[in-house]
C-alpha cells in the first residue's frame, strides 16, 4: 500500500465536513472520487495534503505514519515532496512565464540549478504538449492550456501520487478532451493518481477504483468496473443514474 | 504683462529650476523609498497576521492618518528637541515625509496582497517553496502590479507635500519662491511660477505612471 487514509474527521465552524474517511491507494492507482457537490471530496484532497488541517485522522504514506491534524512543518514539507496537486482553477503563478511556473518550485524549494531545472520542465511540458508555450503567460493561454502547465508543473518533482481536484470542471466542453488526454497517458504511465471528477467516461475507463463519497462520508468504494456496473449502494446507483442521464 | 515682473520671473525660473532639483527631487525620492519600505514591512505584518506587531502597526497607521502632516512636522522638528531630541531640518522631512506617506501606501499594499488569489500561495506551498519564497517570487511581486496606481498617486501626492518643509526651515523649491519673494513682492507671478513647475515634475510622474502600468500589462497581463 502506497497511501492510507484512517478515520479522517474535519469540520468547519462546527458543521461536519468529512465524517470519518477511509481511504487506500496502491501504486499505480488511479482512483476517482465521485460524489455530488458539498459532499466534501475537495475537502478531503486539501487536507491529504495540508492545505487544510484535519480535526482528526491519520495518513500511511510508504510506511511513515503522519498526523493529520498535529503534523509539524517538517513532515508536512516531508509529504509535499511526493505529492503535487492540479487544482480546478489551474493556480498558475500569474507573474511568471510557462516555464517559470514550471521551474521556480525546483529551484527554489527544491533548490536545483537553474539549467538542471529547465532540462527537467522542457522534458514535463513535453509530456503534456506545452513545450512551444513556454514563454507566454498564463493569462495569455486557454483554460485548457493552463491546467496542463500546471499539470507539467506537478510532474516536474516526480511526485509519487497527484491529487486533482476536478481538474476539467472550470474548462469549455471543448476544451476538457485535451487535458483528460494528458491524464489518460499519465495514468497509462503508471502515475498514481488521486482525482475528483465529474467525468464519469474517465472514471470508467481510466481509473481503476472509484470512491463515492455523500455528506462527508464514503458511500461505496470498489473497481470501478463493479461499481458502475453492479453499484451496491442504492445512492450510488441513483447518482451513477442521475450523472448519466444529465450526459 | 510688465517688462519687470517678466524680468524677475525669467530670472528666478533656474534658481526655482536648480531648487527642485536639488532639494525637492531628492527629498521626494528618499521620503518615498522610506516610505516604500515601511509601507512593504508594515503591510506583510498585517498579511501574515503576526501577534503583537499587528497591532502596532494598526496603532501607527491610526496615529499617522488622524493627524495632519504640518502638525507632525512641527512636533517633530519643534516640539521633540524639549525632550532631548533634536534632528536637522532635513532629515526631519525625511522621516516625517516618509512615514506619512508609509500609513497610507501600507494600505494600499495590504489591499493588494490580499487581492493576490488565494490560490497563488496554496500553489506555491504544493510545489514546496516556503512562505518567504512565496512572497518573493509570487505574492508581492503580484501585489506591487495591483499597487502600482495607488503607489504613483502617493509618489505624486508626495513630490507636492515636500512644499511642506519649508515651514521648518528646509530651503526647497517652495521656501526659495518665498525667499526671491520677499526681495521682489511678486506673490502672485512668483507663486504661479513655482506652481507652474510643480504641475510639470507631477505631469511627467503621470507620463513615468501610463507608462509603467503600460508597461505591466505587457506581459503577464494580471488583473486586479
Ligand atoms: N473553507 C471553508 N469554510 C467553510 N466551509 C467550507 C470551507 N470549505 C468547504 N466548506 C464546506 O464544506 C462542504 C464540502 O465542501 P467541498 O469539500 O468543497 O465539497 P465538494 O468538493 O465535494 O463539492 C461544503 O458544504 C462547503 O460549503
Ligand atoms: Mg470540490
Amino acid at each position: 500500500m502506497m497511501l492510507e487514509a484512517k478515520n479522517v474527521h474535519k469540520g468547519f465552524d462546527g458543521i461536519g465536513v468529512l465524517k470519518g474517511i477511509d481511504l487506500q491507494v496502491n501504486k499505480g492507482d488511479v482512483v476517482a472520487i465521485l460524489g455530488p457537490s458539498g459532499s466534501g471530496k475537495t475537502t478531503l484532497l486539501r487536507c491529504l495534503n495540508f492545505l487544510e488541517r484535519a480535526d482528526q485522522g491519520e495518513l500511511i504514506f510508504d510506511g511513515e505514519h503522519f498526523d493529520l491534524h498535529s503534523a509539524t512543518n517538517r513532515e508536512i514539507a516531508r509529504i509535499r515532496t511526493k505529492t503535487a496537486f492540479v487544482f480546478q482553477n489551474y493556480n498558475l503563478f500569474l507573474n511568471q512565464t510557462v516555464l517559470q511556473n514550471v521551474t521556480l518550485g525546483l529551484v527554489t524549494g527544491g533548490h536545483m540549478h537553474r539549467s538542471e531545472a529547465n532540462d527537467i520542465a522542457m522534458a514535463a511540458l513535453e509530456r503534456v504538449g506545452m513545450a512551444d508555450k513556454i514563454h507566454s503567460y498564463p493569462n495569455m493561454l486557454s483554460g485548457g492550456q493552463q491546467q496542463r502547465v500546471a499539470i507539467a508543473r506537478g510532474l516536474a518533482s516526480s511526485p509519487e501520487i497527484i491529487y486533482f481536484d476536478e481538474p476539467t470542471s472550470a474548462l469549455d466542453p471543448e476544451l476538457i478532451g485535451e487535458v483528460l488526454s494528458v491524464m489518460r497517458q499519465l495514468a497509462e504511465e503508471g502515475m498514481t493518481m488521486l482525482v475528483v471528477t465529474h467525468e464519469m467516461e474517465f472514471a470508467r475507463n481510466v481509473s481503476n477504483k472509484v470512491v463515492f463519497m455523500e455528506g462527508g462520508y464514503i458511500i461505496e468504494s470498489g473497481p470501478s468496473k463493479e461499481f458502475f456496473e453492479h453499484p451496491k449502494e442504492e445512492r450510488s446507483a441513483q447518482f451513477i443514474n442521475t450523472i448519466l442521464n444529465k450526459e | 504683462m510688465n517688462e519687470r515682473l517678466w524680468e524677475i520671473l525669467v530670472d528666478s525660473f533656474p534658481k526655482l529650476l536648480l531648487y527642485g532639483a536639488k532639494v525637492t527631487i531628492p527629498l521626494t525620492a528618499m521620503s518615498f523609498a522610506l516610505a516604500l519600505v515601511i509601507a512593504v514591512i508594515v503591510a506583510m505584518i498585517q498579511y501574515a497576521d503576526v501577534k503583537v506587531l499587528r497591532q502596532l502597526c494598526r496603532f501607527y497607521i491610526w496615529i499617522v492618518r488622524g493627524t495632519p502632516l504640518l502638525v507632525q512636522l512641527y512636533l517633530v522638528f519643534y516640539g521633540l528637541p524639549q525632550i532631548g531630541i533634536k534632528l536637522n531640518a532635513y532629515p526631519t522631512a525625511v522621516l516625517v515625509f516618509g512615514l506619512n506617506e508609509g500609513a497610507y501606501m501600507a494600505e494600499s499594499m495590504r489591499g493588494a496582497l490580499e487581492a493576490v488569489p488565494k490560490g497563488q500561495l496554496e500553489a506555491g506551498y504544493c510545489v514546496r517553496m516556503n512562505y518567504l519564497q512565496i512572497m518573493q517570487h509570487i505574492v508581492l511581486p503580484q501585489a506591487f502590479r495591483i499597487a502600482f496606481p495607488a503607489l504613483s498617486n502617493s509618489l505624486i501626492s508626495m513630490t507636492k507635500g515636500t512644499s511642506l518643509a519649508a515651514t521648518i526651515t528646509v530651503t526647497e523649491m517652495f521656501r526659495e519662491a518665498q525667499v526671491i519673494n520677499g526681495r521682489v513682492y511678486e506673490s502672485l507671478g512668483l507663486y504661479t511660477e513655482v506652481a507652474l513647475i510643480y504641475l510639470l515634475f507631477c505631469t511627467f510622474l503621470t507620463f513615468l505612471q501610463r507608462w509603467g502600468e503600460k508597461k505591466l500589462n505587457s506581459y503577464g497581463g494580471i488583473k486586479a
